[in-house]
């Protein structure tokens, strides 16, 4: 529901909140441009000394106004003709034309009401509006993203779009919600929908016959600085009895000019005051430095309203259409689904499909509208279900683990659940846990043990519909195809080859970089942009399914480099490592950014064992800035397969490399890399505490056997992988 | 118009219930100013200076008939004043026109027309056009001095 309400506004109101926004932005430069140009009065400077100045030089003088910003302009009219100029209230000299500064007509004609009439005035706060339902809708998004409000600061993961929005929302909802809040105010406002009206201090007459008094005489002109001064009109001389109006931040007041005195006075109401602070904070006119940064946090928008419409799209093509899916009323099986980002949805497809094709009537649905009643002849149910940040509910989702736990009744058909996630995440399939448990609260017969998919490998997959057609007997075996993306061909450069004699086959390859145009390069296409640590899909010959490798080059190497062990009998690994420079094959690339170092120039701690060193390496390649890098590597033999060995002494020497530590498991010693690390213990525990980041990348079992090394070493300064993790200085590159 | 009938009823005994009233035409033409739509005020009072009622209210939102200074202190801001006689505020250079019904006791009886004029982030001007409503001025051009360069009444 939330999200509906965060989807729907978004995406109409895409055009009118763009607008907005990007006018909003350019408008915030005006008020900090003009406090700069103008010059600012001097602190003692009293209204008397300055009107005295301007109408000294322009006796017909009739208004002069001050701006927030300390500009001062000043109206007369002299010998039949008007005038009007900026004034430099230091010499009382015109200094400019009060006309407005280029575009800012335009841009606040459009900003506020479209150029058109009050219909567009009204747009433009349904605008506002929308702005406002987005902000707060997203707020409450961010935080149950994040895993509740005390954690609104967390690292964001996930994809790089969601990644992104979810980053500049943080940035920017602030300033959003004030720029909107105080934008429909002013709109109440103009349409008088607020009791905020001026109060005008009570016309009187000025006592008549009086030869006017010189400025410097009336006591309120020579008591009230000149910069409280908003306004000072000058009586008119055809009108006999007309007065002085002198407006201040504190009232209004009118004067006598020939007695000097108060005629009348007033204070402005409390709404008044209101709307004056709101049009502040909404137009940065006295409050520059504010403006300025609403006005970046509204350059936000645009990006907002990109990344947020690619999740969108992203959402319907990945979406719940399901073809031949049967009537609920009628279905013998049921999908559940609950989808973040859609993904889940292609393999639900793919069972679906596999179960129509053997004879069975199935329904596919989305696991937020599950409700038993529905499926009177259901059989059986598979729930395929994502996971959210730590362990949640996808948002599609929420409540269904609860609602579940408290059925009376629960469904006779029983469950498979089958949980998709990241083995990298503390809570992996955290969430089709918490479905398994509830729906064991409820009472109801699990047909199978959960099954796990990790990043949508289609080897789990498979693995899991193998299982599920034994349980339900109907033969399965059920190959996912995620939508097939388009490869580039990759022509090999050179190979340098290891380990054969320590039985680990494994060789460096390296591709040329296929040649983009520059449009290409910009729009990101292929692998025109890529850091070390992205992966690489790579579909071997007579297969679908892409395997993926972790890249150990960035684009600006100018080439692609990964790491390849070959298995025996492996069909892609087979087929790489019998590249000869010269042969092509295909590939693809898919952005890994969560593990990637974190900016900066705290040191980071790289450990990895086998072909894990290759996105490592990639790291400490692109290391042009010297950044302490100590780098932990386990291999089996130095004479072997010491993958990057020569590398790393070059590094070494032009220091990329702070540190190479090195464990052989068939030494003498052997040793493994966390075996290493227990002995550097100290040095790294320091390390960690000095802020460092720490990379593993390799096997599981490594990866495991490093995390228990490690959470030995980090609880001597106070931390755990646990606590790193969250802090996004503990991040697995696992396979 | 009612407005202007009531008050003139109200306070001269030289207007007969019944009084014979002519369609007068206002054609105001602003300057090229360079600013926002103005608003304008067209109000009468007499020699004195006092208040008799309002003709015309260029520009809809009461939240700025303040700025039009002359007319605000002498109704107060009272919008009752230019119910059913507002229109929209008129942009720099362009040309208004209003025909109005007005009672023939209007004209040289020492009234004058007050126009007040006023635009956004400019300043206020009251009394841009002053014209005393004789027979003598009728059809003349008669100059403003800011925002409005001139206003012709015409029978």
């Amino acid at each position: 529901m939330l999200r509906f309400f965060h989807r729907w506004p978004g995406l109409l109101a895409l055009v009118l909140v763009l607008l907005l926004a990007v006018t909003g932005a350019a408008l915030s430069l005006y008020p900090m441009a003009e406090r700069l140009a103008v010059p600012q009065a001097e602190s003692n400077l009293s209204v008397a000394d300055l009107a005295t100045r301007v109408a000294t030089a322009h006796p017909g003088i009739e208004q002069i106004r001050r701006a927030p910003s300390g500009r001062v302009v000043a109206w007369w009219f002299e010998g039949g003709t008007p005038g009007a100029a900026v004034i430099d209230p230091a010499t009382g000299a015109e200094i400019g034309s009060p006309d407005p500064a280029f575009g800012l007509r335009f841009l606040t004609d459009l900003h506020r009401k479209l150029m058109l009439g009050d219909g567009g005035r009204i747009t433009a706060a349904v605008g506002a509006g929308l702005m406002l339902l987005l902000s707060v809708s997203g707020a409450f998004l961010v935080a149950r993203r994040m895993g509740g409000w005390n954690r609104w600061f967390a690292r964001a993961r996930g994809p790089l779009a969601s990644r992104l929005h979810t980053e500049l929302a943080r940035f920017a909802i602030g300033g959003l919600v004030l720029s909107s809040v105080t934008g429909l105010w002013m709109t109440a406002s103009v349409f008088s929908l607020i009791p905020d009206g001026a109060t005008d201090p009570a016309p009187e007459s000025a006592l008549p016959g009086l030869a006017p008094l010189p400025l410097a005489e009336i006591p309120l002109f020579a008591e009230t600085p000149a910069s409280a001064l908003k306004e000072l009109s000058f009586p008119s001389s055809d009108l006999p009895g007309d007065s002085f109006k002198l407006t201040t931040d504190g009232g209004a007041a009118r004067i006598d000019p020939g007695t000097g005195q108060m005629l009348s006075f007033t204070t402005p109401g409390f709404f008044e005051r209101v709307t004056e602070v709101m049009v502040m904070l909404h137009t940065g006119q006295g409050a520059e430095t504010l403006g300025l940064i609403l006005g970046l946090m509204a350059l936000a928008v645009p990006v907002l309203g990109w990344t947020g419409f690619t999740q969108w799209r992203s959402a319907q093509t990945y979406g719940s259409r399901i073809k031949a899916n049967a009537a609920p009323m009628k279905a013998q099986t049921v999908i559940l689904v609950a989808s973040e980002g859609g993904s889940t949805w292609g393999f639900a497809r793919t069972l679906h499909k596999g179960l129509t094709a053997a004879g069975l009537a199935v329904h596919t649905g989305a696991l937020s509208r599950f409700d038993p009643a529905r499926f009177p002849h259901a059989e059986r149910f598979a729930i395929l279900a994502a996971t959210y940040g730590e362990g949640e509910a996808p948002t599609a989702a929420r409540g269904v683990a609860e609602r579940i736990a408290r059925l009376k009744t629960p469904p006779k058909a029983p469950f498979a659940v089958l949980g998709f996630g990241d083995r990298s995440f503390p809570a992996f399939c955290g969430y089709a846990e918490t479905l398994v448990a509830a729906a064991r609260t409820a009472g109801w017969a699990e047909m199978m043990p959960m099954g796990r998919v990790d990043r949508q490998s289609a080897q789990d997959f498979t693995r899991w519909s193998r299982d599920f057609g034994a349980a339900i007997g109907v033969p399965l075996d059920l190959t996912h195809l995620p939508e097939r993306p388009s490869t580039e061909a990759l022509t090999l450069v050179s190979r340098r080859d290891y380990g054969a004699e320590v039985q680990a086959p494994t060789t460096i390859l390296r591709f040329a970089l296929p040649s983009y145009t520059l449009l290409h390069r910009l729009a990101g296409k292929g692998f025109s942009c890529f850091e070390a640590g992205d992966l690489i899909g790579i579909l071997p010959r007579g297969s679908e399914v892409p395997r993926f490798y972790s890249l150990a080059s960035s684009a600006r190497d100018g080439f692609l480099e990964i790491c390849v062990r070959r298995h025996p009998g492996g069909l892609c690994s087979g087929q790489l490592t019998d590249l000869a420079p010269g042969d092509r094959i295909e590939g693809f690339l898919r952005r890994n950014p969560g593990f990637r170092p974190q900016p900066g120039r705290k040191p980071v701690i790289l450990i990895g064992a086998g072909t894990g060193i290759g996105p490592l390496a990639g790291f400490l390649r692109a290391n042009r800035r010297h950044r302490p890098m100590h780098l932990y590597f386990g291999a089996r033999s130095p004479q072997s397969d010491l993958l990057y060995g020569e590398d790393c002494a070059l590094w070494q020497q032009s220091g990329q490399l702070t540190r190479l530590t090195t464990a052989f498991s068939r030494s003498e010693a052997r040793s493994y890399v966390q075996d290493a690390l227990r002995a550097d213990a100290e040095a790294v525990a320091k390390l960690i505490k000095g802020g460092a980041q720490i990379m593993v990348c390799g096997g599981r079992e490594m990866a495991e056997a490093v995390r228990d090394a490690l959470s030995e070493i980090a609880a001597r300064v106070g931390e755990s992988p646990a606590s790193l993790k969250e802090k996004g200085r503990y991040v697995e590159d696992v396979y | 118009m009612k407005p202007l009938y009531a008050p003139l009823a109200l306070t001269t005994a030289l207007v007969p219930a019944m009084a014979a009233a002519t369609p007068v035409t206002f054609t105001t033409q602003m300057t090229n100013y360079g600013g926002d739509g103005a608003y304008l005020a067209y109000y009468v009072t007499d020699a004195s200076g006092a208040y008799l009622g309002s003709l015309w209210m260029a520009g809809g939102k009461a939240k700025y008939y303040q700025h039009l200074s002359g007319w605000y202190a002498a109704t107060g801001g009272n919008t009752a004043q230019v119910d059913g006689i507002t229109g929209a505020s008129v942009g720099a250079g362009r040309n208004l026109t209003i025909t109005l019904d007005l009672q023939d006791a209007l004209f040289d009886a020492g009234y004058v027309l007050h126009v007040d004029s006023s635009v956004e982030k400019m300043s206020d001007q009251p009394n841009d056009v002053v014209i005393p409503l004789t027979s003598a001025n009728l059809g003349q051009k008669m100059p403003g001095k800011r925002y409005v360069q001139s206003v012709t009444v015409s029978k």
